[in-house]
């Protein structure tokens, strides 16, 4: 079959010769692969950041497809169906998934306890295949995947597999009251959507801060916020508190992750030598942006090595911390319903639609930020919905 | 140069955000959303420990590498691209090593970087030749920024005609001297 193929950072294929997935387990499913999206952390993946990258892997964890195969204990899905797969590999009965952290779960990862299986994101992930690819490997095929409804449009339902339920939790973990001045750094398609979410948790006030000027242009739009670029407003800690009668914002948000830019001692630590766990610009602006006992949402993906943070100011502000990868199945059926009432339309982030076979240049498009790309989607040849 | 000087009159917040017109505003706003996700549903099931009656097995004859920090594979795993070679050692060596640790950690990054290595020599054993311009997705650079993409070409090869300049003029030296 056709699939990404990983060669090393900055190097990727479209190989026509990858071996078609199969039956693992008896509550898998084989899924054939509708629509693939490339996510702002398989960059970190595609730069070669994360640890136990390995060549010959395929990317991919936001994906919908349709089922060809299941396994012999596969009760909930049937051949045909329709499915948006959340990106988060879960069990579904250990103690963690019980409490619907399915981005937890303790039996889909052997190679590392601190996160559960991820589709197509390293073997620190678990080792699983991606879904940019023509066919994919579901595992947990009962209780995952969910199958997309008659009236939905296949844009948007594959983003609601990590892009949406991403930026909603983001809005959520921070606990936004009514009224609430909420900062959200990075304007990456979490970040946008973070922004818009924070709305619907009643926030007062939604600030974005990034540094590409098309994608704030954007944001300003679709999520009606203000937008900054940090480049232009000094020190962007000292431009929040300005803008909070010095007492900071009641929540900030890191969209942003592992390759944040805006300090250069953090660049070379993170993202150059690799001596830490990515970037920490943004998580530093955000722990010293909030307010006194203020909350700072993490949704930003950063490696698993330590990383420099102001840890004194969390503590000498009593700012509480939330963190998870967004736990997709738990946030479906609101996140259907918003999407069917017109209050998210996830498919308008989507800027570029790219044949699997030219998936190179989808990433270098992304990557290399051209052609104002906010968002693409892979979508394979035979890919008819 | 930036400075980040402040007057007490640069501190305001203007609250006049009309977000009237957003819809869905404040749909989900809950005043007891606190304690919020990822403790909201907590049950202390895992106080019992590892007794949850677990999914059943998933079996391989493939090599799957575990984490010193769980006593067994978990229920299901994925099969991708078991550990072979140089990278291969260098990985079953930091899995020796805990999560927490850099002996862990920083190998695996030497050994992905061994492991493209490994994968150009595995590509040419095939009798395929890497398109590395295809690889990089460089006909895009090529597409949406060419003159930066030209003036990147220009540079590297006056760089590499000045070294190759060099070398050939210290060996035309050398040669010169040793007559």
């Amino acid at each position: 079959m056709l699939a990404m193929n990983y060669r090393g950072p900055f190097r990727v294929r479209a190989d026509r010769n990858s071996p078609d997935p199969e039956i693992e387990h008896p509550n898998d499913a084989i899924v054939r692969v509708l629509r693939s999206c490339i996510c702002g952390s398989d960059l970190h993946l595609y730069h070669g950041l994360v640890p136990d990258t390995r060549v010959g892997t395929t990317f991919g964890h936001e994906f919908i497809g349709e089922v060809v195969e299941i396994g012999s204990s596969v009760q909930n899905l049937k051949v045909g169906d329709k499915v948006m797969v959340p990106f988060n590999i879960a069990c579904g009965k250990c103690a963690f998934c019980r409490q619907e952290l399915y981005g937890n779960c303790h039996e889909s990862n052997p190679e590392a306890t601190a996160v559960g299986g991820i589709f197509g994101y390293s073997h620190t992930a678990g080792g699983y295949h991606g879904g940019q690819a023509e066919y994919v490997r579901v595992p947990y095929a009962d209780v995952g995947p969910t199958v997309i409804p008659d009236w939905m449009d296949p844009d948007d339902a594959v983003l609601l597999t990590d892009v949406v339920p991403t930026g909603y939790q983001a809005a959520e973990m921070a606990g936004i009251q009514t009224g609430d001045t909420v900062v959200v750094f990075g304007a990456g398609p979490i970040g946008i959507m973070a922004a818009k979410c924070s709305w619907l948790f009643g926030a007062g006030r939604v600030i974005l801060i990034d540094q590409l000027d098309y994608r704030l242009e954007f944001a300003e739009k679709y999520a009606q916020c203000e937008v900054y670029n940090f480049n232009f407003i000094g020190d962007p800690v000292v431009f929040v508190k300005t803008m909070t009668d010095s007492l900071g914002a009641d929540v900030c948000i890191d969209a942003v992750g592992c390759e944040a830019a805006g300090n250069t001692a953090n660049t070379i630590m993170g993202r150059k030598m690799l001596l830490q766990g990515g970037s920490t610009t943004a998580l530093h602006w955000a722990i010293n942006s909030v307010k006194k006992g203020g909350i700072v949402s993490i949704v930003g993906v950063y490696g698993p090595t330590d990383a420099l943070v102001p840890i004194g100011n969390v503590v000498n502000k009593g700012i509480t911390i939330r963190a998870n990868q967004a736990s997709v199945k738990r946030l479906l059926p609101r996140l259907i319903e918003h999407v069917k009432n017109g209050i998210l339309n996830p498919k308008e982030i989507i800027t570029h639609r790219i044949p699997l076979e030219e998936v190179a240049e989808g990433y270098h498009i992304f990557s290399a930020k051209l052609d104002n790309c906010i968002k693409p989607v892979l979508i394979p040849p035979a890919a008819k919905f | 140069m930036m400075t980040d000087e402040t007057s007490p009159s640069d501190f305001k917040n203007i609250r006049t955000a009309d977000y009237s017109h957003i819809k869905g505003w404040g749909i989900d706003a809950d005043t007891k959303n606190d304690p919020t996700y990822p403790i909201k549903r907590r049950t202390d099931q895992e106080q019992a420990g590892y007794t949850w009656e677990r999914p059943e097995q998933q079996t391989t004859d493939l090599e799957i590498l575990k984490s010193v920090e769980r006593p067994n594979l978990t229920a299901v795993f994925g099969s991708a691209a078991p550990p072979s070679g140089l990278s291969g050692i260098m990985r079953r060596a930091a899995y020796k090593y805990s999560e927490s640790s850099y002996g862990r950690w920083l190998p695996l990054l030497m050994a992905d970087r061994v492991d493209m290595v490994e994968g150009v020599i595995d590509d040419l054993s095939k009798g395929h030749v890497p398109n590395v311009f295809a690889e990089r997705g460089w006909t895009a650079e090529l597409k949406y920024n060419r003159k930066n993409f030209m003036l990147k070409v220009a540079a590297g090869v006056a760089i590499t005609a000045a070294i190759a300049t060099l070398v050939v003029y210290n060996k035309k030296k050398k040669k010169v001297q040793s007559l």
